[in-house]
């Protein structure tokens, strides 16, 4: 056993294939190509199979981490996929975008001394097997209750409700703003990084389970929450996200050439403008692009500007490497794809031409004083230090708050000071009888897996409330 | 889903009247709002304010001048197709009371915006009074309609083959020495916006303008329809997209419509070597 475990430990984790940086940063295509089933069942291997397993500890949504890894070992990769499936709605999703390094792969045992299990490769690995060669289960649906559930938004959080909720016999209608469903899937991140097909067939395995989708419902401005209740639904999920882009209120950020990282992304991804004019939407190509911020959303900006043949990238980040709060996968990526990080720099303004084009930007160097309220040193300026950088496009991503459209439009749900729906932590529960909300709308710009994990809770309430009464 | 049931064409087929099923829509819209409208999957999202809505027929309409690529699509679109997406209704309504004298200034396809506005503040009991400009008498659009909805009505034509030979500021100049007005409502071309509230400006008489910007989403997500209200960015889609006219930054506006205008070129041509 002690030598078994030895060998298991000696085993080098498994290396995703890739395509190479030089070729990728011209096209959208996936970057890591995903593990062959002799690699899928290699890494697997090296999964000690514990019985206090801290992995699953460290996963929102807690999956059988060692259980779907067990049967990939054995060459079972549906019944792996199967196993996924009872707690992840989304796990070719959940295996490409989850920050694995500080959840499941974080807390993984093999990872005290030497690599932890790729866990996520895994989970993708069974997920797109089973999608790619259609052997892919549909989870078996209860007798139907009767009661009707509508869930607004489809991003991670909606889907996760409606996927549990139609499984439990309820009738599911999702209400999606945008023409497409996915919420962030689609419209943030890129398609290098999560291929928008892989996407529409999570959507269409909920269809196929009985989900309703009415795409083009703004619901707080198409129809409000009341409404709904009047029109016979008998819950409502609220998970519509933060989708309001922060600007940093400087002088010059109304020039042509200065984007919010949600109107560069939404263009580039969910209309397709780096397919125009074969697609009608454009988006601005930039040959001297800068990026503000240094979280997911930054580097994917960073590198969808690469790809649309930007000449140079310089992510502006006003702390220190050890402070960005984008993935160590997607740094890497970043990095390799040729992109600079100009750190511990802020901007003060903007710079444009008499057409009101951006020509540049003045910024100014800064150090790291003393720790603030969120733990991280907190950038102080040089005084003196300005200077100037040359740059055509500028893409603005230093975070989102909520959208109040819908708030607004229901006043009888408690917000707090930043606008967020307060919910109860446990359950999802807002202060409007018959309304629950979950991801980004309540705790402010997260990840995927953390809405999920808050969509599978208000589910199991909200399944309490239909079926036994608040 | 959003079919066309009544397709008009205005002023020598330059400007095109839908008539589209939304029932949603209809039901919610009020003056001053608008949608978004995307023709095809492939299409880009654009959008429109309401000429009008029937909410017993589950309808509203889209008044819109074709000036490239997507105007171009929608116009090519027969009875009994359907749009891709419609969405909405968007933005904040009009805010309708009884002020008194009221003028309501038009140029171009803005009279189809301007024309439920209208129609609300003489309904509120307001004494209406209404300019339309458009650079000939065969541009112009809903004379009928915005006959009935005002009190005395005023046509000018940039090159005089109908009513007043000049623009509309003339005319709203000339009312302005005469009488006391207490509201200018003006939607049209940015300069003609601009040139209004510098007039009104000096009389000092309240403004509303209704601002046209670049949209993608118009739900607020993306803050590419911004616009300088007062030294203050806003987003017209949502805070907007009317405004206090004395406020707004015209030269700004003018110059960030102009974004993608290479982009716009190569779209059009692309589409018309296809036709």
């Amino acid at each position: 056993m002690v030598e078994k475990k030895a060998k298991k430990e000696q085993t080098p984790r498994s290396k995703m294939p890739e395509q190479a940086p030089e070729v990728r940063n011209k096209n959208f295509l996936e970057v890591p190509l995903g593990l062959t089933p002799e690699m899928a069942m290699t890494e697997a291997s090296r999964c000690l199979q514990c019985k206090k397993p801290a992995c699953v500890e460290g996963c929102p949504v807690s999956v059988d981490i060692p259980g779907f890894i067990a049967r990939i070992a054995d060459g079972d990769f549906n019944g792996a996929a199967v196993k996924l499936w009872e707690r992840n709605a989304l796990p070719a999703v959940c295996g490409r975008v989850c920050p694995q390094e500080i959840q499941c792969e974080g807390l993984c045992i093999l990872g005290k001394k030497g690599d932890s299990v790729a866990i996520g490769y895994l989970e993708r690995f069974a997920a797109d097997f089973a999608r790619e060669n259609g052997t892919a289960e549909l989870p078996k649906v209860a007798e139907k209750t009767g009661k009707k559930v509508a869930v607004i938004g489809s991003g991670p959080s909606g889907l996760t409700v409606a996927g549990d909720l139609i499984v439990k016999g309820h009738d599911v209608t999702i209400f999606e703003a945008f023409h497409q469903t996915g919420g962030v899937l689609v419209y943030g991140i890129p398609e290098f990084r999560l291929p928008k097909s892989i996407v529409a067939s999570e959507v269409a395995t909920l269809e196929k389970l009985g989900v309703n989708i009415e795409t083009n419902s703004v619901v707080g401005a198409t129809v409000t929450i009341d409404e709904l209740f009047e029109e016979g639904y008998d819950a409502v999920y609220v998970g519509v996200g933060a989708g309001l882009p922060r600007f940093m209120n400087l002088p010059g950020e109304n020039f042509i050439g200065v984007f919010s990282a949600n109107e560069y992304l939404t263009r580039t991804n969910l209309m397709k403008a780096y397919r125009f004019p074969e697609y009608d939407t454009p988006v601005a190509r930039g040959k001297n692009v800068v990026v503000l911020g240094a979280g997911n959303v930054a580097m994917d900006a960073a590198r969808t500007a690469m790809r649309l043949g930007a000449e140079s990238v310089k992510v502006v980040y006003r702390r220190s490497r050890a402070e960005m709060p984008a993935r160590a996968e997607e740094l890497h990526h970043a990095e390799e794809e040729g992109i600079e990080f100009i750190l511990l720099t802020n901007p003060t303004r903007f710079f444009g031409d008499e057409n009101g084009r951006l020509t540049g930007m003045e910024c100014l160097k800064m150090e790291l004083g003393e720790p603030d309220a969120s733990g991280r040193r907190r950038p102080v300026a040089v005084a003196g230090s300005e200077y100037t950088i040359e740059c055509d496009l500028v893409v603005v991503s230093v975070g989102a708050q909520p959208n109040p459209l819908l708030t607004n439009a229901t006043p009888d749900i408690t917000l707090n000071r930043w606008g967020n729906i307060e919910a109860d932590p446990a359950t999802g529960k807002t202060t409007k009888k018959g309304v629950w909300a979950g991801g980004d709308i309540v705790t402010g710009m997260a990840t995927v897996i953390l809405a999920m994990g808050a969509g599978r809770e208000a589910a199991d309430s909200i399944h309490d409330y239909l079926t036994l009464g608040w | 889903m959003f079919e066309i049931v009544n397709r008009e064409e205005m002023a020598q087929g330059t400007i095109v009247l839908n008539e589209i099923d939304a029932p949603r829509i209809a039901r919610k819209a009020k003056p001053g709002q608008f949608v978004i409208l995307q023709a095809n999957e492939k299409g880009e999202r654009i959008p429109l304010t309401m000429a009008d809505v029937d909410p017993e027929k589950g309808t509203i309409t889209i008044i819109y001048m074709i000036v490239g690529k997507s105007t171009k699509v929608f116009g090519s679109m027969q009875v009994g197709e359907n749009y891709y997406a419609v969405i909405g209704p968007l933005g904040k309504a009009t805010h309708i009371e009884k002020r008194g004298k009221v003028v309501c200034v038009g140029g171009g396809t803005g009279i189809a915006v301007l024309h439920p506005i209208t129609r609300a503040l003489k309904e509120a009991g307001n004494e209406v009074t209404t300019i339309l400009g458009s650079r000939n008498k065969d541009l112009l659009i809903l004379e009928d309609k915005m006959t009935s909805a005002s009190h005395h009505l005023h046509i000018c034509t940039d090159d005089g083959s109908r009513g007043h030979h000049g623009f509309v500021t003339d005319v709203l100049k000339d009312i302005l020495a005469k009488e006391k007005i207490d509201l200018v409502v003006a939607i049209g071309p940015v300069p003609m916006m601009k040139f209004v509230s510098m007039i009104t400006k000096e009389k000092g008489v309240e403004t509303l303008v209704s601002l046209n910007p670049i949209m993608v989403d118009g739900t607020g997500m993306c803050g590419g329809c911004r616009v300088s209200v007062g030294g203050t960015t806003k987003f017209a889609c949502v805070d907007g997209p009317e405004f206090d006219g004395h406020a707004v930054d015209y030269d700004e506006l003018s110059k960030r419509l102009t974004a993608y205008q290479a982009d716009e070129k190569i779209s059009l041509e692309e589409c018309k070597q296809n036709i």
